[in-house]
């Protein structure tokens, strides 16, 4: 199989593995049991996890609280904050392409008497600056915006809009699972407060996440118990995972250097083998500003659920955004919504139907997208001769 | 391998589907969409003078199960006459193809409307009105 679905998590390096697994085997003790050394030890891999995640993204290690996943940062960010904030304030600025544990999280909190404003953006994803200026309040207590959209790959100006909000002394939270792994992530350039990564994402393994929060700002703990992470998340620590994750946030500062060019250099060759291919394919997201390895698109006259499920016959994995796949276990098709990232940036709803998303990582190779493109037109052709819409062009 | 959300029988007539295409001389069409996901589904019909269907054809812009089910009404229909293709309802096709997600139970109502709407278009087409079809089909569901 070609995985071709990493927006969705990496497969972890070797590495990783192989430095995750003696904690399971020998050093498996709680690492708030510090009096023998089976604990102590797990607590030291665990400290030293934190530094290698925070020099990761130049932050200090007392600035990294460890989660279980991006959806669980997230939620620390906004929902913490929210409940320590001496900003009284009740409105809240995200973009409309968030993802789900940003957008679901903050719809909730209407119910708390909070506002929300969401960010159009234009139609290569992005949020305009200036419009951020714009709509902050002087009861904004919150901005978050996410780095790097997983489904059209687009990053946003992350650094002027962080500037934005420093100038008029909010909170900026970023959401960067998306981005961690593919594009650098300095804390300080980006002017955050808080940022949110996940290990999975960065070949690293599912289990571990981290939020970083800037020294001074006040975030409550969601979790109540033994006070572990100092208090920002009670409840035993994932210690392999953890250690993963460090080894994960030590390799990809040493290599992504190496590993980022060439997913630049293959995501160009399948950006221009599809874009010459049909002229009834679209293209989603910036072209410029994206997710190095990512190409997203989506095709007139074909529905996203069979194009995914053909290419999965075929032995390519990867994602679609069309309502058909969007929750096939679902109780029923009320659950069925085409995505809302691909509304925002214009594809027409009952289109949304042809989306696909194709994320490669550093263990694609020059083959793959030979191949990709190889079985891309009889693939299209097969479901166009299907489809009653085709002849009528 | 893992399984899928689909059965073996849905993947099967999603990978080969029977009957797909058009017939140009067909003498009802039935095209229907699905407001729950913008999908397109359309079955051309070839009825004989005894109302025997003698061939069935569809062209299908949606989702595995949309495919699969109008793959599998179109095996349903050929040889049936025409108060028998009325009685194929959803729940038939569904079964025939060894269940669908609950979710996706609405991609084979879209095959048996679109029959309908093909039994429509004949009746027309033969010069009688399309309200039999109606008329029928509550029959049929009285019936049952
Ligand atoms: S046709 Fe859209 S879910 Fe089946």
């Amino acid at each position: 199989m070609i995985y071709l679905d990493n927006v969705a998590g990496t497969k972890p390096d070797a590495r990783v593995v192989e430095k995750m697994l003696p904690f399971y085997t020998e050093h498996y003790g709680n690492p708030s049991a510090h009096f023998y050394p089976i604990g102590r030890e797990a607590f030291e891999a665990m400290e030293a996890a934190r530094g290698e995640v925070a020099s990761f993204i130049n932050a200090k290690a007392e600035e990294i609280v460890f989660t279980s996943c991006g959806t669980e940062s997230n939620n620390l960010a906004i929902k913490g904050f929210l409940k320590n904030s001496k900003n009284t304030g009740k409105h809240i600025i995200i973009s409309e392409i968030e993802h789900f544990s940003v957008d679901s999280t903050v719809t909730k909190l209407i119910n708390d008497g909070y506002e929300i404003t969401k960010l159009r953006v234009d139609d290569s994803g992005l949020v305009n600056p200036d419009d951020l200026k714009k709509a902050l309040r002087k009861d904004t207590a919150l901005v978050s915006i996410q780095h790097t959209n997983p489904e059209i790959g687009t990053m946003q100006y992350t650094d002027q809009l962080g500037a934005v909000c420093r100038e008029a002394g909010v909170a900026f939270h970023v959401d960067a699972v998306a981005a961690a792994g593919f594009s650098e992530l300095d804390v300080k350039a980006l002017n955050c407060d808080m940022l949110s990564i996940a290990s999975q994402n960065f070949y690293g393994p599912k289990g571990a996440a981290a939020l970083y929060i800037r020294e001074g700002v006040k975030v409550s703990g969601l979790m109540d118990g033994g006070h572990q992470e100092r208090g920002y998340r009670s409840g035993t620590e994932n210690v392999p995972a953890i250690v993963g994750m460090g080894e994960a946030a030590r390799i990809a500062k040493a290599e992504m250097g190496v590993w980022v060019p060439e997913l630049v250099r293959l995501q160009k060759q399948l950006w221009d083998g599809l874009g010459g291919m049909f002229d009834f394919l679209h293209f989603t997201g910036n072209k410029d500003r994206r997710r190095p390895g990512h190409v997203s698109f989506w095709i007139e006259y074909i529905e996203g659920e069979s194009l995914l499920m053909w290419l999965s016959l075929k032995g390519f994995a990867c994602a679609s955004g069309s309502a058909c796949s969007s929750n096939i276990l679902a109780e029923d098709e009320e659950d069925l919504a085409a995505s809302y990232v691909l509304t925002a940036v214009g594809v027409p709803s009952d289109i949304c139907a042809g989306s696909l998303g194709m994320s490669m990582s550093k263990y694609n190779t020059q083959d793959d997208i030979d191949n990709v493109l190889k079985v891309m037109p009889e693939t299209v052709q097969r479901l166009c001769e299907m489809s009653p819409m085709y002849n009528r062009k | 391998m893992a399984k899928g959300p689909y059965s073996d029988k849905v993947m099967d007539h999603f990978m080969n589907p029977r009957n797909m295409g058009e017939i140009t001389d067909a003498n009802g069409i039935g095209e229907v969409g699905n407001p729950a996901c913008g999908d397109v589904m359309k079955i051309f019909l070839k009825i004989n003078d005894d109302q025997i269907c003698e061939d069935v054809k569809f062209k299908t812009f949606g989702c595995g199960a949309a495919i699969a089910s109008s793959s599998m009404a179109t095996e349903l229909m050929i040889g049936k006459r025409v108060d028998e293709l009325l009685a194929l309802t959803n729940q038939a096709i569904v079964d025939a193809l060894d269940g669908l997600p609950p979710a996706k139970i609405h991609c084979s109502v879209m095959a048996e409307e679109a029959i309908e709407e093909a039994l429509k278009n004949y009746f027309k087409s033969k010069g009688q009105d399309p309200a039999v079809v109606d008329e029928m089909k509550a029959k049929i569901k009285k019936e049952n």
